[in-house]
C-alpha cells in the first residue's frame, strides 16, 4: 500500500475544517492505516496550526520556511516535490488553494490526478476507483485511476464525512531542511477584502435567490417585487453575477456570501455544490422547470414550474394575504 | 503580447439539460447543442482586450475532431486572429495529463507570451492549465478575475478566493492562467461575423506534425478513465409538491408562515 498524505491548509494558526475530511478520505483508500499530515507555512502560526490538528492522523510533517508565510502553490509545489516519496497518495482540498496546487503537483510528481472526487470506491490492486461529478453536478461519473505511479487527489469539501472513532495523534516530524531554497515566478502582494453591497444578504430572515433561470435582467425585477412583499432580499448564484445582472455581493456560495436565512427560496438554481456550500442551515424551498436540477436532492420542498409564472403569482397571493388580514 | 487560449467545445448547460442516456452509461448526447465552454470563452474576450491595449495577436487552439472546428470559427468571429484545431485519432481518449502534453508541443512550436484556458471545462477537472503550466516551467495562477500588464514582463493578477474576497500577485511572463467567469463581459457575436470568418481556413495539425512520441497522449497512455455516467440514488431528496400551481402557492404560503419567514 503506498503512503497517504493530506496537505492541511491552515489560516491565522487553526487548521482548515477539510483535514478530518481528508482523513475520512484517506481511511476510504486504506482502511488500516492513518494519512500522514503535511502542514507548511512559518512561525507560531504554523505551530499553532500543528496543535490545532485534530486526532486523526499518523505524524505531522512539518515544513517551516519564511516563504511559506503566505501560501503561495507554486513554492509549496517545490517544497512539496524535495520531502514526498515517490509513488505516494496525495490528499488535497478542492478549494482555491488546492486548484493552485494540485494540478502542477501531479506533473511534478510524475503522479496521475483526480480532481473534486466527491466519493471513493475503493482501491482494487494499482486501480483506485473515484465518483467525480459533472455539469454542475447533474450527473456524476465513475472514474478509474491507474496510480501505479502515485497519485494527486483534490477532495470535494463537504462530500467526506469525518470519522470520529480515529484517536492518532501522531508525531511531529520536521522537514523544513529538506526543501532547500525556494524561489517563484508569482509573488503574493495582498489580499483585497470584498466590498460590502447595498443590501447585506447575511442580515435576512429570507432570500429570494435566483439563478440563471431568470434567464435576463429584466426579469430581476420580478424577485424584487416579491422580496418587497416578504421583507426579505434578494441573492443570487454565481452564472446571475457573472452576467452582471446583480452585483457579486449578492452571490450566495463558497466564492460569495455564506447565508442562513430562515428560509431560502431557490429560484431557478440549478444547485452546483460550489452555491450549496454557502446555504447553512435554512429551509430551503426550490423552485426550477427541470425535475431532474441537483437542488432538488437537497432542498427541503421542491416545486417543478416556471419561475417567471411562479413567482409574479406568489408575490400576489401574498399581497392578498396581507390585505385581507390587514382588514 | 502573443496570447494563446486553449478552449474546448462541450455541451452548453445554459442550452441543455445534461441527463442520462437509455442505457444508463453516458449522458444523452442526442440533440444536445454544443458551444464553446463558457470559461473559455471569457479568456479569449480577456486575450482580445490585453491585446486591444498592449498589441499582439490572439490564436485560439481546441484538441479534438472535425465538429470542434466551429467553436474556433465563433472565437474568430469575436476578433481571433487564428484558430488552430489539433486534431488526430492517435489522440484520442488523452487524459488531463494527455492534452496537456499535446498542448506543450503546441507551445513549444510557437513563441507565447501569455497562455489562457478557462478555469474549468463542464466536463472537465480545472486541471489542464495547471498541468500545462508545470510542464512548461511557467508560473500558473488560477480563478484569475483580473489582470493588469505591468512593466518589465510581469502582470498583476487577482485570484477569487473563499468568500469574495481577492487575492492579488505579481506574476512574470511568460505564464499560465486559468480565467474565472465573470472577468469582463464577452462581446456578442451575430450571425454577420459568424458568415465572415466562413470561409477563413483554419489549420489542422496531426500529433505527427507536433512531434509527439507515440504513447505520449491518447487512451494508452491515460492513467485517468471515465467509465460511465450515472444518478446516484437520491438521499431523502426534496418533498415534491404535486399540487396545481394556486394550490403550491397556498402551500409555499404555509411554510413562509409556519417556517418564520413572514413578517
Amino acid at each position: 500500500m503506498p503512503r497517504i498524505f493530506a496537505y492541511i491548509t491552515h489560516k491565522n494558526g487553526v487548521a482548515d475544517d477539510s483535514a478530518v475530511e481528508l482523513a475520512a478520505a484517506g481511511k476510504k483508500i486504506d482502511g488500516a492505516a492513518s494519512p500522514t499530515a503535511i502542514l507548511a507555512g512559518w512561525g507560531p502560526d504554523l505551530n499553532a496550526a500543528c496543535t490545532s490538528l485534530p486526532a486523526a492522523f499518523s505524524e505531522m510533517w512539518k515544513i517551516a520556511s519564511e516563504v511559506l508565510a503566505y501560501p503561495n502553490a507554486e513554492l509549496i509545489r517545490k517544497a512539496l516535490v524535495k520531502v514526498v516519496p515517490a509513488n505516494s497518495i496525495v490528499l488535497i482540498p478542492h478549494e482555491h488553494f488546492g486548484i493552485d496546487l494540485a494540478p502542477g503537483l501531479s506533473i511534478k510528481t510524475n503522479s496521475a490526478f483526480v480532481s473534486d472526487v466527491v466519493n471513493i470506491e475503493g482501491l482494487e490492486g494499482s486501480t483506485l476507483h473515484c465518483v467525480r461529478q459533472e455539469f454542475g453536478g447533474q450527473v456524476s461519473a465513475h472514474v478509474q485511476c491507474d496510480i501505479s505511479s502515485g497519485v494527486v487527489i483534490t477532495v470535494r469539501p463537504g462530500a467526506f464525512k469525518a470519522i470520529e472513532s480515529v484517536t492518532t495523534r501522531g508525531a511531529v516530524v520536521e522537514k523544513s531542511i529538506d526543501i532547500g531554497s525556494l524561489k517563484a515566478g508569482r509573488r503574493y502582494l495582498e489580499t483585497i477584502v470584498a466590498e460590502a453591497g447595498d443590501v447585506d444578504i447575511t442580515k435576512h430572515n429570507v432570500l429570494v435567490s435566483v439563478g440563471r433561470g431568470i434567464q435576463e435582467k429584466d426579469n430581476v425585477a420580478i424577485a424584487e417585487e416579491l422580496a418587497n412583499v416578504l421583507g426579505a432580499a434578494v441573492s443570487c448564484s454565481r452564472p446571475v453575477v457573472d452576467a452582471k445582472w446583480l452585483p457579486k455581493s449578492r452571490q450566495v456560495g463558497s466564492s460569495g456570501n455564506t447565508v442562513k436565512p430562515k428560509v431560502y427560496l431557490a429560484c431557478g438554481i440549478s444547485g452546483a455544490s460550489q452555491h450549496l456550500a454557502g446555504i447553512k442551515g435554512s429551509f430551503l424551498i426550490a423552485i426550477n422547470k427541470n425535475p431532474k436540477a441537483p437542488i432538488f436532492q437537497v432542498a427541503d420542498v421542491g416545486i417543478v414550474d416556471d419561475i417567471l409564472e411562479f413567482l409574479p403569482e406568489l408575490t400576489d397571493k401574498i399581497r392578498e394575504m396581507r390585505t385581507v388580514s390587514a382588514k | 503580447m502573443e496570447i494563446l487560449v486553449c478552449a474546448k467545445r462541450v455541451p452548453d448547460t445554459s442550452e441543455n439539460e445534461i441527463e442520462l442516456n437509455r442505457a444508463g452509461n453516458d449522458i444523452e448526447r442526442d440533440d444536445l447543442v454544443y458551444s464553446i465552454n463558457e470559461a473559455d470563452n471569457y479568456a479569449v474576450e480577456e486575450a482580445l482586450q490585453i491585446v486591444a491595449k498592449a498589441g499582439g495577436s490572439v490564436t485560439v487552439v481546441t484538441v479534438g475532431g472535425e465538429d470542434d472546428e466551429e467553436i474556433l470559427r465563433r472565437e474568430m468571429a469575436m476578433g481571433a486572429n487564428h484558430g488552430v484545431l489539433i486534431s488526430d485519432e492517435a489522440l484520442f481518449g488523452s487524459d488531463g495529463r494527455g492534452i496537456a502534453t499535446i498542448l506543450k508541443a503546441f507551445v513549444h512550436k510557437g513563441n507565447y507570451d501569455l497562455i489562457l484556458t478557462g478555469v474549468q471545462a463542464e466536463d472537465g477537472a480545472a486541471q489542464i492549465g495547471g498541468m500545462l503550466a508545470a510542464m512548461l516551467d511557467y508560473p500558473f495562477a488560477s480563478l484569475v478575475n483580473s489582470i493588469e500588464v505591468l512593466d518589465g514582463r510581469k502582470l498583476k493578477v487577482s485570484r477569487e478566493i473563499a468568500g469574495g474576497n481577492r487575492e492579488v500577485n505579481e506574476i512574470d511572463l511568460p505564464c499560465v492562467l486559468s480565467i474565472q467567469t465573470g472577468i469582463n463581459e464577452p462581446r456578442y457575436v451575430g450571425m454577420r461575423g459568424i458568415r465572415a470568418v466562413a470561409s477563413v481556413p483554419i489549420p489542422t495539425i496531426s500529433a505527427v506534425e507536433l512531434g509527439l512520441d507515440p504513447g505520449a497522449a491518447g487512451a494508452n497512455a491515460a492513467k485517468v478513465k471515465r467509465v460511465d455516467y450515472f444518478v446516484p440514488a437520491l438521499g431523502k431528496g426534496a418533498e415534491m409538491l404535486q399540487g396545481s400551481r394556486e394550490e403550491n402557492i397556498e402551500k409555499v404560503f404555509e411554510l413562509l408562515e409556519a417556517k418564520g419567514g413572514l413578517r
